[in-house]
């Protein structure tokens, strides 16, 4: 827009608590103001930055709504457009700046404008002031509603915690994520694990919208990434070039784990129990001695034994064989997992793990929790000896995983190790990045230490409550949040952006957009090209 | 003699002052803006209520046109009567010049008796209506029952000499509406007598 720094209007109400009212001047068109947008009010100490939240019409006398002018009566009309009826907006100021031109670095506005402080759209320079420009550290991930400039998010400071993208299916959730992901393979020091149930981040994806296909992280940045299968078939027959075959062992699995799959495999309270009796009886191979006891009488001796009753063993047992059909699942693994994974993370590539076929529910718990606790071990361990002795911590990781709700709600967050990891955070350098569709199903303990949320449209009350818990103006957030564009806006809050945010996702999937990572990523443009149209061969 | 020189003060006050027109029936229309000058002032007003009466107030003119054929024919058999008549107006005051600069709010001093009264060119017209404070005068001269058509007349005839008649209107129906926000009924008769 052209109309730069033009006057709104000025400032007639407001309180700390819920924002300031704006009346709009009579040549500002109320149909030209969009929730969301910017605005700089020009306090008489400070200028203020903020949104707007609402936009409302106003009467200075309610016997116009009684009888307002017959539609034919244009002259009236225009005659009390902006006199006696008049448009409003309700801003919630985010951000003070000094006279100096300094940013107040609290995440809080503590005071308003004064009366008839004048309101204007923010400049792109004012919003360039709050969230910096694009360098090493920021990633340019969109553009604020309405505005070309890009807005860019701090990555370093983004990994150092947990977060989540949010938004109802369909709304690009998973675009969004691989546009975050791609920013901190270029922009953070931490590698990334992600458990890609959909295999849409290690290769290509499809968008949605003709379908047509999307480079993924390998194509984009072969040399840091490695994509990890379970499903070595289907990943060659997508012609994936994969770089290790994950195979897990019966002894790898710990009863917490069968534990976390309580309600996925329909087993009794008992049942779970009875997993840790079995587990002291048995060792480490337990699943498989407890799948080859046989119907005989010394079984039921044994089970008398561990104080199991028959029906739960068999509740059991059933659930046990259904693991037992995963493909991927074998008596002997040939080649430790994690370890080799943790090679490839130590080295600083990142690692995708594809699904395949597997896509069921019960594979993904299984093997992200399995896998995510026995790297967490590790690097707990790491961390602790990193802070005995002098040595370096270990990189930064960063677990990536869609359907969270299902190892965050509150019945299992507290055994799942995602759950720690959420909680503990970046104490031992792990931190999540969750993908969701029903926040409210996650362990609301779990969604206030994520650091900084990043949210499609959701429309589900519950779901929009349990997000925004916590944030300040929370009811004027869930205006802007319940109006965002079904696809490719989201709105940014927390701990890496100094103030919320509604952005318009930054392009992907277009020649255009490969060419613009590959700019940012410090390679000659020329070279780049070449590679982006080797890629298109 | 200036023509447009059309009558004399005869009563005043600072917010009004009542003219006596030169010529019988030569009122200027109502709502039209008059002037008068008093020392380096001229005081500026709108032509509100006026009217025609026999001089002697005790004494009320008698009909006298059962014989004539037409209304005009009795002036001419009775030409005394010209001189027994008279026309007045009230004109309400609405700002004052000084200097040439304008100022739409009530004069330092009323105009004199037998100050005479001129009606204003369309350009002095223009000038003075370059901006709405008299709009508050108006509404506030107590001359209830047809202060509101008033109103609207002058702006009416003041939109005459506008280049855009309909922009003008609209900008002094804003400034209408924000004086009488808090009464849309009024506000609504206003506006609807001053649309062209």
């Amino acid at each position: 827009m052209t109309e730069k720094n033009t006057v709104l209007g000025s400032v007639v109400a407001g309180s700390v608590e819920h924002g300031v009212d704006v009346r709009l001047d009579t040549q500002t068109s109320v149909e030209d103001m969009v929730v969301g947008r910017y605005v700089t009010i020009e306090g008489k100490k400070q200028r203020f930055f903020g949104m707007i939240t609402d936009i409302s019409l106003g009467v200075t006398d309610d016997s116009i709504t009684a009888s307002p002018p017959s539609a034919s009566d244009q002259f009236i009309a225009e005659v009390l457009d902006g006199t006696a009826t008049y448009g409003a907006l309700h801003v919630l100021p985010l951000k003070t700046i000094s006279p100096a031109g300094v940013v107040d670095e609290a995440q809080t506005v503590k005071t308003i404008p004064s009366h008839f402080a004048k309101v204007s759209l923010s400049s792109e320079h004012d919003v360039e002031l709050i969230f910096g420009k694009e360098d090493e550290q920021r990633f340019f991930i969109g553009n604020p509603l309405d505005m070309e400039m890009k807005l860019c998010l701090d990555l370093e400071t983004f990994v150092k915690r947990s977060n989540g993208v949010f938004g109802k299916s369909g709304t690009g959730k998973t675009f969004l994520t691989r546009i975050l992901l791609i920013g901190m393979l270029q922009k953070s020091k931490a590698v990334n694990l992600i458990f890609d149930m959909h295999n849409e981040y290690g290769w290509e994806g499809t968008s949605e919208s003709g379908g047509r296909k999307v480079k993924a992280l390998k194509q984009l940045f072969p040399e840091k990434v490695a994509v990890f299968t379970l499903d070595e078939e289907n990943s060659r027959r997508r012609g994936v070039s994969t770089d290790f075959t994950v195979k897990i062992g019966y002894e790898e699995i710990d009863p917490e784990d069968i534990a976390l799959l309580r309600e996925t495999l329909n087993l009794t309270e008992a049942a779970t129990e009875a997993v840790y009796q079995l587990r002291r009886r048995f060792g480490k191979e337990w699943i498989q001695k407890a799948l080859d006891l046989a119907d005989s009488d010394d079984t039921k001796e044994l089970l008398a034994d561990m104080n199991i009753h028959e029906s739960t063993f068999q509740n059991l047992r059933r659930g046990l064989a259904t693991i037992r059909r995963l493909p991927f699942i074998t008596s002997r693994a040939p080649v430790d997992a994690v370890k080799t994974m943790l090679e490839y993370l130590d080295r600083g590539i990142n690692v995708v793990l594809e699904f395949g076929r597997f896509r069921d529910i019960t594979a993904y718990v299984l093997v992200a929790n399995m896998l995510a606790r026995r790297i967490y071990q590790r690097y707990q361990e790491k961390t602790e000896f990193a802070m005995a002795g002098n040595v370096a911590t270990p990189t930064p990781l960063v677990i990536t995983i869609e359907e969270a709700h299902k190892f965050l709600n509150p019945e299992v967050a507290p055994r799942t190790i995602f759950g720690t990891i959420a909680r503990e955070m970046r104490k031992y350098n792990v931190t999540l990045l969750v993908i969701d569709q029903r926040p409210s199903a996650i362990d609301e303990e779990v969604m206030s230490q994520l650091g900084t949320k990043v949210t499609c449209l959701l429309d589900n009350e519950r779901d929009i409550d349990s997000v925004l818990a916590g944030v300040s103006g929370k009811n004027e957030l869930k205006i802007v949040l319940s109006r965002l564009a079904p696809k490719q806006q989201a709105l940014i809050f927390g701990h890496a952006v100094p103030m919320p945010v509604p952005i318009k996702v930054r392009d992907w999937g277009s020649k255009e957009s490969y060419a613009e990572f590959d700019r940012t990523r410090g390679r000659a443009p020329a070279q780049a090209k070449k590679d982006i149209e080797d890629l298109w061969k | 003699m200036n023509e447009n020189k059309i009558a004399e003060v005869i009563q005043s006050s600072t917010a009004s002052f009542i003219a006596e027109c030169y010529e019988l029936y030569e009122i200027p229309s109502f709502g039209s803006l008059v002037k008068t000058s008093v020392d380096s002032n001229e005081i500026f007003g709108v032509v509100a209520l006026a009217g025609t009466g026999g001089i002697e107030p005790g004494r009320r003119p008698v009909a006298r046109g059962k014989e004539e054929k037409t209304a005009d024919a009795v002036y001419q058999t009775s030409p005394q009567l010209l001189k027994l008549l008279r026309s007045e107006f009230t004109a309400v005051v609405v700002g004052y010049s000084n200097n040439g600069k304008i100022y739409q709010y009530l004069p330092p001093q009323p105009a004199h008796i037998h100050g005479f009264v001129y009606s204003c060119t369309p350009e002095e017209v223009k000038q003075f209506a370059a901006s709405f404070g008299f709009i508050n005068l108006l509404t506030n001269t107590g001359q209830a029952g047809n202060s509101d058509e008033m109103i609207a007349t002058v702006l009416r005839e003041m939109s005459r000499v506008q280049d855009n008649p309909h922009d003008f209107l609209v900008g002094a129906g804003k400034a209408l509406a924000s004086l009488l926000g808090g009464d849309y009924q009024r506000l609504r008769n206003i506006i609807g007598r001053i649309t062209l």
